[in-house]
């Protein structure tokens, strides 16, 4: 193993000295995992997710992570994780688009277990028809599994909240997993500058006993131990012990709220947040509202801007008190669906100020104008 | 695991039940005493309940197996969807129970961890999985998790159906079987899984069914220390389902040693030259000792 000095997450965070490099996105996780004293990392692979778990192997390679192979495929990449995290281990993977799919099932099980595994998404979009191109319809169906849902604009922000959601996954009040998602292609395959920390140092290792739930190592009394095992039974009590449960991880995702705010300084960004129009953007629909914004202002128009970091737990009441004073609220999404509208027209009181537009979705990049277009509609 | 984990609270001496204070003063722990199958019924045992049917083949052997375990104080069981799954809760041992098929990949990812974490220390992974989770929906995870040479166990429960989800044709009943989902009865052979197992990369891959008890322990524990040691192994036990087969509880060792006699389920070993050397020493040593 590569000799590396343990400091404390918020010196790693906040305090080390950093240096500029001009990496790409893939190569920002290489350097995240590189300094996450990561044990275990499982690769499986697809477009484009592939580069990045290759640069993790080099990791490993190296001397940086203890163990390291290639699985059969994403849902039993998502399963032997959940196994080394089971285990006691710290886990490191990632996928994307339909890789994400065909593991689903996994990353349900893996919030019910209370794994605080860190996954990333490179999100692509789905087989219907074939695509390889961005999109990030995935992650509508992500947001009910129980997961924490981090959603990332740059390169810089993919590399800082890898290292902080194991920080967050771990801490004994949250203990559920994190998916750090990021928008494929325009992230993952672009360079861009970011700053990071010597590698000489890493994050202290992961200590499996402050786990709420037990680590299955049989170095504790063997008492029934899984969770789900107890909710086998058909009798009242598993139906009452099942539905706790459930409570218990939505509780625990509710708890990482303040981890949040601590280590990504808060769940959203906003600015110039008393506008009559705003708009409200997660991932690189956030760089090209920033773009629209400009546009705007140039012709006279003043419009606020709302990034959403954290998708689970959702920025509910934040959002409902941003909106209370707009009478436009727009929505562009790199999606068909509009899901990030959804989860914002949920939020607030009158909904029907929320445009869900402009959605783009395919692979296509999402011109400014086009969210210049909805402005100057509401700004009539 | 440290065996003295089990201690009684002073203030609660006087409420325990007989059966604890036997645990921890009299040493009746199933943990303790590696008394094999020979110790069932004399004490505490790894299971002592299970809610399957009555004459279930699948509790016997799951009981006989967990009596078998060379190592049971650091064994861990990963299990599956199936009828065993809702015996699992019963057994005191710690038990994944993941999703339907994906057992042998979460037994991958758990080996590797407990060997990071414990480089001295010998940790058992044993998979127990029903004859769907191993043969039809998990194959694919249980032969890569093999062809990866993986240090685990994988024991699989064959009934020859699917049958905690209602008696449903799997790939190990037999041809021409009706059953659920098979209207007109199974059009294809069972799979020969032992071969399977064999060719893929098993140091020892077996069949075997629970008429003989000192067959079936010896089976077992070889499966077990060939793959802490040498290489990832099967083993397959017969375990007859009174509920979908239709047979009376008494039945069941009747089935398994006639379908033993008339050759549609023969005990089968194959055992590589490697693991046969370990064994061979391993088992002079046992004689001479």
């Amino acid at each position: 193993m590569i000799d590396q000095k343990v400091v404390s997450p918020e010196y790693l965070f906040f305090e080390a000295p950093r240096e500029e490099m001009f990496i790409t996105g893939s190569e920002a996780v290489k350097e995240a995992v590189k300094r996450a004293n990561v044990d275990m990392a499982i690769s499986y692979p697809i477009t484009p997710q592939s580069e990045s778990m290759h640069l993790v192997g080099d990791l490993f390679r190296d001397g940086y992570l203890r163990d390291y192979y290639r699985g059969e495929s994403e849902f039993a990449v998502m399963s032997a994780v959940a196994g080394a995290a089971m285990g006691g281990v710290r886990a490191f993977t990632a996928t994307g688009g339909p890789g994400t799919l065909r593991a689903f099932e996994a990353f349900s099980t893996w919030a019910g277990a209370r794994l605080p595994i860190v996954c990333a998404f490179m999100t692509r979009g789905i087989n219907s028809p074939l695509s390889i191109q961005p999109d990030t319809i995935e992650m509508a169906f992500m947001l009910d599994t129980g997961i924490i849902v981090i959603h990332v604009e740059t390169a810089q922000e993919l590399y800082d909240a890898i290292l902080k959601s194991f920080i967050i996954a771990e801490k004994t009040d949250v203990h559920v997993p994190v998916g750090v998602f990021v928008d494929g292609f325009f992230v993952t395959h672009t360079r861009d500058k970011i700053k990071v920390p010597s590698d000489d140092i890493k994050l202290p290792p992961y200590n499996p006993y402050s786990a709420p739930v037990p680590v299955m190592d049989m170095e504790n009394v063997p008492i029934r131990h899984m969770r789900d095992p107890f909710v086998m039974k058909s009798n009242f009590i598993s139906y009452a012990c099942h539905a706790s449960w459930q409570q218990e991880i939505l509780a625990a995702v509710e708890r990482s709220r303040k981890h949040i705010q601590h280590y990504f300084g808060s769940l959203i960004e906003a600015e110039n947040q008393d506008a009559e129009i705003l708009i409200v953007a997660s991932g690189t629909a956030v760089s090209q509202s920033r773009e629209a914004v400009e546009l705007a202002r140039a012709e006279g128009i003043n419009v606020g801007l709302v990034k959403i970091k954290s998708i689970r737990p959702f920025p509910t009441k934040e959002i409902k008190e941003l909106s209370s004073n707009a009478k436009y609220v727009i929505v562009p999404e790199f999606n068909r669906v509009g899901w990030l509208a959804r989860e914002i027209k949920a939020s607030i009181n009158e909904s029907d100020k929320v445009i869900s537009s402009p959605k783009v979705f395919g692979g296509m990049t999402m011109p400014p104008e086009l969210i210049l277009d909805e402005i100057r509609r509401c700004s009539k | 695991m440290k065996k003295d984990v089990f201690k009684i609270s002073p203030c609660f001496e006087d409420i325990m039940p007989q059966e604890y204070i036997e645990l921890v003063r009299e040493n009746t722990s199933p943990f303790d005493n590696n008394q094999g199958v020979n110790g069932l019924g004399g004490g505490k045992e790894l299971i002592e309940e299970h809610p399957l049917c009555a004459g279930c083949g699948l509790a016997l052997s799951l009981r006989m197996i967990l009596a078998s375990l060379p190592n049971p104080e650091d064994t861990i069981v990963v299990g599956s969807t199936g009828c065993s799954a809702i015996a699992f809760p019963q057994v005191a041992l710690h038990n994944i129970h993941s999703l339907f098929g994906n057992q042998n990949a979460v037994a991958s990812g758990l080996k590797r961890a407990l060997k990071l974490r414990f480089p001295e220390k010998t940790k058992d992974i044993v998979v127990i999985a029903g004859d769907g989770a191993t043969a039809d929906i998990g194959l694919d995870m249980v032969m890569q998790s093999w062809f990866r040479e993986e240090n685990i166990t994988t024991i699989m429960l064959d009934n020859e159906a699917y049958a905690n989800t209602g008696g449903q044709e799997s790939g190990m009943s037999q041809k021409g079987a009706v059953l659920n989902m098979a209207p007109t009865g199974k059009k294809f052979s069972k799979v020969s899984l032992p071969e399977i197992a064999r060719e893929s990369g098993c140091a020892y891959a077996g069949a075997v069914n629970p008429s003989n008890i000192k067959r079936f322990e010896k089976m077992v524990q070889r499966a077990i220390l060939v793959a802490r040691e040498i290489g990832p192994s099967y083993l397959q036990v017969f375990a007859p389902c009174p509920t979908n087969y239709k047979l009376r509880p008494n039945e069941t060792l009747i089935k398994a040693k006639s379908r033993e006699k008339d050759n549609t389920y023969p005990v089968k070993e194959y055992i590589s030259p490697t693991a046969q050397e370990f064994l061979n020493k391993l088992e002079e040593g046992k004689h001479n000792g």
